[in-house]
């Protein structure tokens, strides 16, 4: 399966794609909808997922798509057309130095010079794109090499003297973690991204279940255990459940796996769960004590440290007095029950955007796939959609890349065909990439699109009425007031079938309606209040004991927990 | 602050110059000096980064240097246990009332002279930074007309070589 368009320079590869059998390829509108697609792809199947692009402002277009899997650490191989040997420095027609451009955003990038050395490129970029913290690679490759005359072998051997990940981890790290683990009052697994990327999810479940200790999901590891759980507190973080930030602020012991101690988790860094002990579990050894010093740091495959945690912690609970974890669970239960996450309707009577997306995941099929794009919808659908399985919840973490949701459910259905994808999306981030529904009803690809439609820059107007006076610069996108764009309409001229819900009593058929519609991708325009926030909030720059539960409402503020 | 010297072996390959510096900058670490040579063997280059930082922000980006697909093996260079040398040319103004002072001078630091016109000689030094900087403050008075200096190489005292080990 390949995302991409063609162009000039890498019109040789596309030549002998025209009689393929074996891969799929997916004509995009826009390459950064082709490298998302191969993201969404990437991030639903567990596979690398690969997007194509010419030479100059093909490649330059899909720079956003790979700064965001960079962030992500999502596996996904670009391969772009370039200039002729001899044209390349200089300035050539649509020439622009993309090894150069993306040697930043990527995990590794090369230009190939010789037609001998394109089978191992390719090899070499999957390889590393699926292997330790995987991540994007680009080969760029230019037109004279993809039309010289080769001789092919294959596999090629792989030449990567500075490339040796390490996945088993250090027995005697995992020993000294267990001893933590059996001796803390108040432990707490922190649980990212990297959990889901190992397949880990059912060694955190035993993990959990044997220690009995409360498990936090960050954004990018929503569903890597189930929100049904009795153990799960919920997401920390910005707008985390205060049970959850609380119980990292609070936390004696924080088992980190797969997580990176990210500024929108930990808020002020130097305030952030100040009596806590540090196990930091990662397969990349830059990240332990990069933000948040480790007291026991283990580099492995999250999948293999925490199978080997299982037997330790058993082997030392044989020895060590255990721990009553009760005492922990009564704090932790008393907040999660004064603070569980809600929302209130609208004073104006306007629909509320939480209910919206609280009723499309209720009446979901369960093993339903959700993507987001960037702002208060994500938030929300991060909170009130309840996740059960890993790889059920795609979006775009640490870039914070609007326009992610199209193209992104655009890649997730074409790896997952038989299943349900929802974009909860903005009517900001629809308006930057719709452009793909016109792929999707053409390739066959029927996503559900919801537009949580505000009106507004939701997000950004959420600040402008805490911290900026009430004072909403630019952030009207006219989409109410004017209706433009008619998204039904828009949906219907992209070849897909458009609803509408403005009230209460529209949403329940509507999401009906849509979950029945399988011919053809659907966009159902839910017309929300702008007023709606997110919260909990943890305000920008502040600590996280300063969670607010709802405006004006400060659960952690001079109680001794 | 402290400095450090670092050994870098890399894969001979085109942009690897462009990746490391690169990631010292995007990560907010000031080269102090750098130099990029061959090694003994035909597909390994050696780069000797000298930079200043605290010992944490140091281990930091050398991870961060680890992760480059094309760097073998990072190696830190003690100043005790390695020979470390800069070179410099010096070209300072020395006509004949004050050449005779300028060639003590230059005898002194065992450097040598390697070009010469009425009115200036250009001199060739090599040893640690401090060693050169000692013999500019002592050239200084006399006019210095143009100095180049070249960065800092270092290798590890002893028989072993980090070279052989990191080819396996």
């Amino acid at each position: 399966m390949v995302f991409g368009i063609p162009g000039g320079t890498i019109l040789p590869a596309y030549d002998p794609l025209l009689d393929s059998t074996k891969v799929r390829h997916i004509l995009v509108r826009h390459e950064q909808g082709a490298g998302h697609a191969a993201t969404g792809y990437a991030q639903a199947t567990g596979k690398v997922g690969v997007c194509m692009a010419t030479s100059g402002p093909g490649a330059t277009n899909l720079v956003t798509p790979l700064a965001d899997a960079n962030m992500d650490s999502v596996p996904v191989v670009a391969i772009t057309g370039q200039q002729s040997r001899p044209l390349i420095g200089t300035d050539a027609f649509q020439e622009a130095d993309i090894c150069g451009i993306t040697m930043p955003i990527t995990k590794h990038n090369v230009l190939v010079t010789d037609a001998a050395e394109i089978p191992r490129a390719i090899a070499e970029a999957f390889h590393i794109a699926s292997t330790g913290r995987p991540g994007p690679v680009l080969v760029d490759i230019p037109k004279d090499v993809l039309q010289e005359q080769t001789s092919f072998s294959w596999p090629p051997e792989l030449r990567l003297p500075g490339y040796r990940p390490t996945t088993r981890p250090h027995g005697k790290q995992v020993r000294e973690a267990a001893k933590l683990i059996v001796a803390a009052r108040k432990p707490v697994l922190y649980v990212g991204g990297g959990v889901i990327k190992a397949d880990a999810h059912a060694e955190l479940l035993r993990l959990a279940e044997d220690t009995g200790i409360p498990v936090v999901t960050t954004l990018m590891a929503r569903g890597a255990f189930p929100d049904s759980h009795d153990q799960h507190l919920g997401m920390p973080g910005m707008h985390g459940t205060v049970a959850a930030v609380a119980a990292m602020q609070k936390s004696d012991l924080l088992i980190a796996l797969g997580a990176r101690f990210d500024d929108r988790v930990t808020g002020q860094l130097n305030s952030f769960a100040p009596d806590a002990q540090i196990i930091h579990a990662d397969i990349d050894p830059a990240e332990i004590s990069k933000n948040r010093r480790a007291d026991v740091p283990i580099v492995g495959d999250c999948k293999e440290i925490i199978t080997e945690l299982i037997d330790a912690v058993r082997t030392e609970s044989e020895t060590a007095k255990a721990v009553d974890l009760t005492p922990w669970w009564d704090t932790l239960k008393s907040l999660r029950e004064t603070f569980p996450l809600g929302y209130d309707w609208p004073e104006d009577g306007t629909l509320s955007p939480q209910y919206v997306i609280e009723r499309i995941g209720a009446m979901s099929p369960s093993d339903t796939i959700y993507t987001a794009g960037v702002g208060q919808h994500q938030m929300w659908a991060a909170q009130f959609v309840k996740y059960e399985h890993p790889r059920t919840w795609i979006n775009s973490g640490g870039l914070g890349t609007m326009g992610f949701a199209v193209p992104a459910a655009m890649g997730i259905k074409a790896g997952e065909p038989g299943r349900t994808v929802w974009a909860i999306d903005g009517d900001g981030c629809f308006q930057m990439t719709n452009q793909e529904l016109a792929t999707c009803a053409i390739e066959g690809l029927p996503v559900k699109i919801a537009v949580i439609n505000n009106g507004n820059l939701g997000m950004v107007r959420q600040w402008q009425t805490l911290f900026y006076g009430e004072r909403y610069s630019n952030t009207d996108l006219g989409t109410h007031k004017h209706r433009i764009p008619d998204f039904k309409l828009l949906a219907e001229a992209l070849g897909c079938a458009g609803l509408r819900a403005e009230s209460r009593e529209e949403v329940d058929d509507v999401i009906a309606k849509a979950l029945e519609i399988n011919d053809r991708p659907v966009v159902v325009d839910f017309v929300v209040g702008k007023d709606a926030q997110v919260w909990p909030m943890v305000a920008a720059g502040t600590g996280n004991s300063e969670i607010m539960a709802a405006r004006g409402i400060r659960p952690l503020f001079d109680e001794d927990l | 602050m402290t400095r450090h010297t670092l050994s870098v072996l890399v894969e001979d390959k085109p942009g690897v110059l462009a990746r490391v510096a690169g990631l010292f900058s995007r990560r907010g670490f000031n080269i102090e000096s750098l130099a990029v040579g061959r090694t003994e063997y035909p597909d390994i280059s050696r780069m000797t980064i000298v930079v200043s930082v605290d010992e944490l922000p140091l281990e930091q980006v050398t991870k961060q240097l680890n992760k480059l697909i094309n760097v073998i093996k990072i190696v830190e260079l003690e100043p005790a246990a390695s020979v470390q040398r800069q070179l410099v040319l010096i070209k300072v103004r020395a006509d004949a009332t004050v050449r005779s002072q300028v060639l003590e001078t230059v005898q002194l630091f065992r450097a040598k002279v390697v070009d010469v016109s009425p009115e200036a000689v250009t001199i060739e030094a090599t040893g640690t930074s401090e060693k050169l900087d000692a013999l500019l403050r002592m050239l200084e008075p006399y006019g210095l007309r143009e100095i180049v200096q070249s960065g800092m190489v270092a290798i590890g005292r002893g028989a072993r070589s980090i070279t052989a080990t990191a080819v396996r």
